[in-house]
């Protein structure tokens, strides 16, 4: 009887998701104006994004005028002469007026003229675009594996664990499921080198571009998220199986495929699809870590590289991108509730 | 309060916390000064080595023992996770105690930064801190910690504002208190004890957040060292010794959990109850009714026994013994106050209960079919359209995710093997028939659109697509406003002309199933206390029917006098073996392994 007793994915839900309860009112009133709450569920969060994104570009600017001291002197070490730093104070724009850098900066972002990186003289822009594609592309397949493996297991612990008949293997799945949430990703992946890659030799621990090198990096960053989702997928199931109108379906005498897939999972997106805007924003920044420990060129490992560097342009780059990524994947996700959920989640948020 | 925090101690999570919370304290004050010896004891001809028993995690490159490292590192890694922690909560707290003191609009603004905050994970906000406090073990718990503010505002000024607005604060405003005093002396321990939850919920994210900083090398710098640098360090060789890298990942995760654990037990959540699935069983030997002669019951229940699991294990009968049949069109009213087993009883005849719940009798009959067991498919199919059941919440009966249309269609999709728009035409019909106008259109809409009233009405349709010979309506109208309750037993009574299906209905309302049934079965405490023709309710001899009658007002009803009240209603459930009840049923109560 002994289970790990995992932290309960609503108290896990509790603290991100917004209750605001002065939004009802003002939710009201917008619906109001433009008649149909799912219209106005997008345009709220659309006009959130915008303010989120001008936010991020106030404090990725404003970054380096936050560091203590002379980040450009910090930078560059204390045997460099100080006509050098001057220079490159000077290149950088940091002798100009604040109003005139903070324009100097729009306009650039505008144009793709990030700055050039202090350590590797490279324009950011083109580092940035060389690298991005990589830690897209890793976040998207873990999504991916996270999302597709979490339905299945959630229904079917569910199911499983309601008809009662299977107590040791319910006990068995919940606490496997709790250990893999509370496990950091960064150590699974260490594990999972140590054991595939140093152990059975059957992955390459590093690098990128083979689909082998693939595996270990995905499934490091995915299982976490897996096991999260699966865990909501599961307590949601539960309580949809207790509804009555899922009794309803029963009395109907439907087959199981049916009063499962057509009944319940349309019952469960809401809370899922929230759920999954949290873990898809994880797993965007944990491509940091997990890039980090397999050497994988994206933007994740460089931001670490560039901190360690000090290289105040490149990081303000690589903080703006990861920033949009996040906002970018919650907006995602709310079109996605928009799109799939008819009611409930639209007309609370 | 005390006494279920001992007891809370004494399950399996609360031994693990204490145990790993004495381990964790005990490293904390005593690793420096037990192990710092060893943990910088050099030792050049023994470095990088495996796993031994001198060495159990084996030594670092300069040959100093790991599990000695990883013990000491116990004191720098939990003060940078308590520093980091407080200034999460203590910024938190500020925050959100600002904000639920400030203006409505400004309130507004900072609760709406805060959401956006939140959206960014906690990661990416401590590498945007960590740039400018630098990568060092203080820069690393500043960084964690604002990190963390959001959260904790996030909570306080939720909470703040949901105790703000409760009486006791109103009154203390109206006494003249300032708003800043009021938050303080009124708010604050208001929210204390959800804060310490999440305090020590958040501390195992603050622990493994700064092991993952340092792990990037932007925590904790060469010579101090965490967890986190030590997992560093050891991930670089884990070719040579992979234990080097798991010592501290061990310490990391055991802490974790023995963190978040506390929490858990502060906040004590009932997990999610599994039950053992019970049995639907039948003491006759062997059935075989295969013919269904026109004048059997449709259904026929003999010592129909209901028992549900209790909370602690045990099995609680609800139904003791029911002997009920209905004839093929009949009206048949259950009547009694809720816990009579009335609806328990109705669902059983149904095959509805769910895994939690077991079914014993003599027998248990629905037109040949014998419900003590599985039906086969051909039975489902039968079931599906024979069987129509309604049921007291109109509003959660119908699933809101499938349109009212698809939801009608099913059976007869499914088990009537009609093709879809043959199914849509009858459904039409059946929509029709319970006058819904303008059927066509429903259908396409989704239950929210409907009203309370009409979603019933939908409920007998989708009963009538079938070939209904028994209608199920559980309390079909106690939900409903009166003039709303007549149109749904008027579609009732439709469906039961249109069908010559008969019909069980189950309500604690006597003068509506007297007006509506042609026999009325009086239930109270899972036991049928008395049956009796509509007609001749006035002959009842069981006082509790008379008392149910007579708490019915009517015209001559003596407005000065109060109305009867029953006694209290005896226990349906018994556990059994409790109390040597004098009951000649309590017998037949049985304990199933």
């Amino acid at each position: 009887m002994t289970i790990p007793p995992a932290p309960s994915p609503a108290s896990v839900l509790a603290s991100p998701t917004p209750v605001t309860p002065a939004s009802g009112d003002r939710g009201d009133r917008l619906r109001q104006l433009v008649g149909s709450p799912r219209l106005a569920f997008v345009l709220r969060r659309l006009l959130r994004a915008v303010v989120s994104l001008v936010i991020v570009l106030i404090a990725s600017f404003f970054l380096v005028h936050l560091v203590p001291g002379d980040p450009v002197r910090a930078a560059l070490g204390p045997t460099v002469s100080p006509e050098a730093v001057e220079a490159l104070r000077r290149e950088l724009g940091l002798d100009l007026p604040l109003g005139q850098q903070f324009l100097d900066y729009l306009r650039g972002l505008v144009t793709g003229d990030l700055g050039v990186s202090v350590t590797s003289q490279r324009p950011v822009g083109a580092t940035l675009a060389e690298r991005l594609p990589t830690t897209l592309l890793l976040s998207v397949i873990s999504f991916v594996v996270a999302a597709l493996g979490a339905f299945p297991i959630g229904v079917a612990t569910a199911v499983s664990s309601r008809s009662g008949r299977h107590r040791a293997a319910d006990l068995g799945a919940s606490g496997l499921l709790g250990v893999l949430i509370a496990v950091p990703n960064f150590l699974l992946a260490v594990l999972l080198i140590s054991v595939f890659s140093v152990g059975l030799q059957a992955f390459p621990p590093a690098g990128w571009g083979q689909p082998s090198q693939v595996v270990l990096p995905v499934i490091a960053l995915a299982v976490g998220p897996l096991a999260y989702l699966s865990r909501i997928v599961h307590v949601e199931m539960l309580r949809v199986l207790d509804e009555p109108y899922l009794t309803t379906a029963r009395s109907k005498r439907l087959p199981n495929q049916i009063l499962y897939v057509r009944h319940a999972l349309p019952n469960i997106v809401a809370a899922t699809l929230t759920a999954g805007g949290v873990v898809l924003v994880g797993l965007v920044a944990g491509t940091v870590l997990i890039e980090t420990v397999f050497v994988i060129p994206g933007i994740g490992s460089t931001i670490v590289s560039s901190i360690t560097a000090k290289d105040y342009p490149l990081i303000q780059g690589v903080v703006l991108v990861y920033a949009i990524l996040v906002l970018a994947a919650n907006l995602l996700i709310d079109l996605a509730l928009a799109a799939l959920d008819p009611r409930s989640a639209i007309a609370e948020a | 309060m005390s006494t279920r925090f001992t007891r809370t101690l004494r399950t399996p999570a609360g031994i693990t916390v204490m145990i790993g919370g004495v381990v964790v304290l005990l490293a904390t004050v005593f690793g420096p000064v037990l192990f710092g010896e060893a943990a910088t004891a050099r030792d050049i001809a023994g470095r990088q080595q495996g796993v031994s028993l001198e060495h159990p995690f084996g030594t670092d490159e300069l040959g100093r023992d790991l599990l000695a490292r990883v013990i000491v590192a116990t004191r720098v890694s939990v003060l940078l996770t308590l520093g980091a922690t407080g200034i999460s909560v203590i910024g938190g707290v500020l925050v959100g105690i600002i904000a639920a003191v400030l203006p409505p609009v400004a309130r507004r603004l900072v609760n709406a930064l805060i959401d956006i905050l939140l959206s960014f994970p906690w990661l990416l906000l401590a590498l945007f801190f960590s740039v400018i406090w630098g990568t060092t073990a203080t820069g690393a718990m500043l960084a964690v910690g604002f990190a963390g503010i959001p959260v904790f505002g996030r909570l306080v000024s939720t909470l703040a504002s949901s105790v703000a607005g409760s009486d006791f604060v109103h009154a203390a405003r109206i006494l003249g208190s300032s708003p800043l005093r009021t938050s303080v002396r009124h708010v604050v321990p208001n929210i204390l004890p959800p804060l310490l939850v999440n305090t020590a919920s958040h501390a195992s994210v603050t622990l493994l957040s700064f092991a993952a900083l340092s792990f990037l090398g932007l925590g904790v710098q060469a010579p101090e060292y965490d967890w986190g640098r030590l997992l560093n360090e050891g991930a670089r060789r884990i070719y040579v010794d992979p234990m080097a890298a798991m010592g501290p990942g061990i310490a990391i995760v055991l802490t974790g959990v023995v963190f978040s654990l506390l929490g858990a037990l502060f906040s004590e959540k009932r997990s999610n109850r599994t039950l053992r699935a019970l049995p639907r069983r039948s003491r006759a030997e062997t059935r075989a009714i295969p013919t269904v002669p026109e004048a059997a019951p449709v259904v026929e229940a003999v010592d129909l026994r209901v028992s549900f699991r209790s909370e602690d294990g045990g099995l609680v009968e609800r139904v003791h013994g029911v002997t009920l049949s209905v004839a093929p069109g009949e009206i048949v009213g259950i009547v009694g106050e809720s816990g009579s087993g009335k609806s328990v009883t109705a669902m059983a005849a149904a095959g509805l209960l769910g895994p939690d719940s077991l079914v014993e009798s003599d027998s248990l009959v629905f037109r040949g079919i014998d419900m003590t067991r599985e039906p086969t498919s051909v039975e489902k199919r039968r079931l599906a359209l024979e069987q129509a059941m309604i049921f007291q919440d109109p509003l959660s009966s119908l699933n809101p995710s499938l349109t009212v249309g698809r939801q009608l269609r099913e059976v007869s999709e499914i088990h009537g093997r009609m093709s879809r728009s043959a199914a849509a035409a009858r459904a039409i019909e059946a929509l029709t028939l319970v006058r819904i106008p303008d059927a066509a259109r429903r259908l396409r809409q989704l239950p929210h659109e409907f009203s309370g009233g009409m979603r019933q009405r939908a409920m007998i349709a989708m009963g009538l697509m079938g070939t209904p010979r028994l209608i199920i309506a559980d309390e079909p109208t106690t939900a409903l406003d009166v003039t709303v309750q007549r149109q749904v037993l008027r579609a009732l009574r439709d469906a039961q002309r249109s069908t010559g299906a008969a019909i069980l209905l189950i309500s604690h309302d006597i003068a509506l199933v007297s007006g509506f049934c042609d026999r009325v079965v009086v239930m109270r405490g899972g036991r049928i206390v008395e049956e009796l023709a509509a007609d001749r309710l006035d002959d009842a001899r069981h006082p509790y029917t008379r008392g149910l009658i007579a708490c019915v007002p009517d015209m001559g009803t003596d407005r000065d006098k109060p109305l009867p009240v029953i006694d209290a209603e005896p226990p349906s459930g018994r556990e059994p073996g409790t109390s040597a009840s004098t009951d000649p049923t309590a017998e037949h109560t049985e304990v199933v392994a």
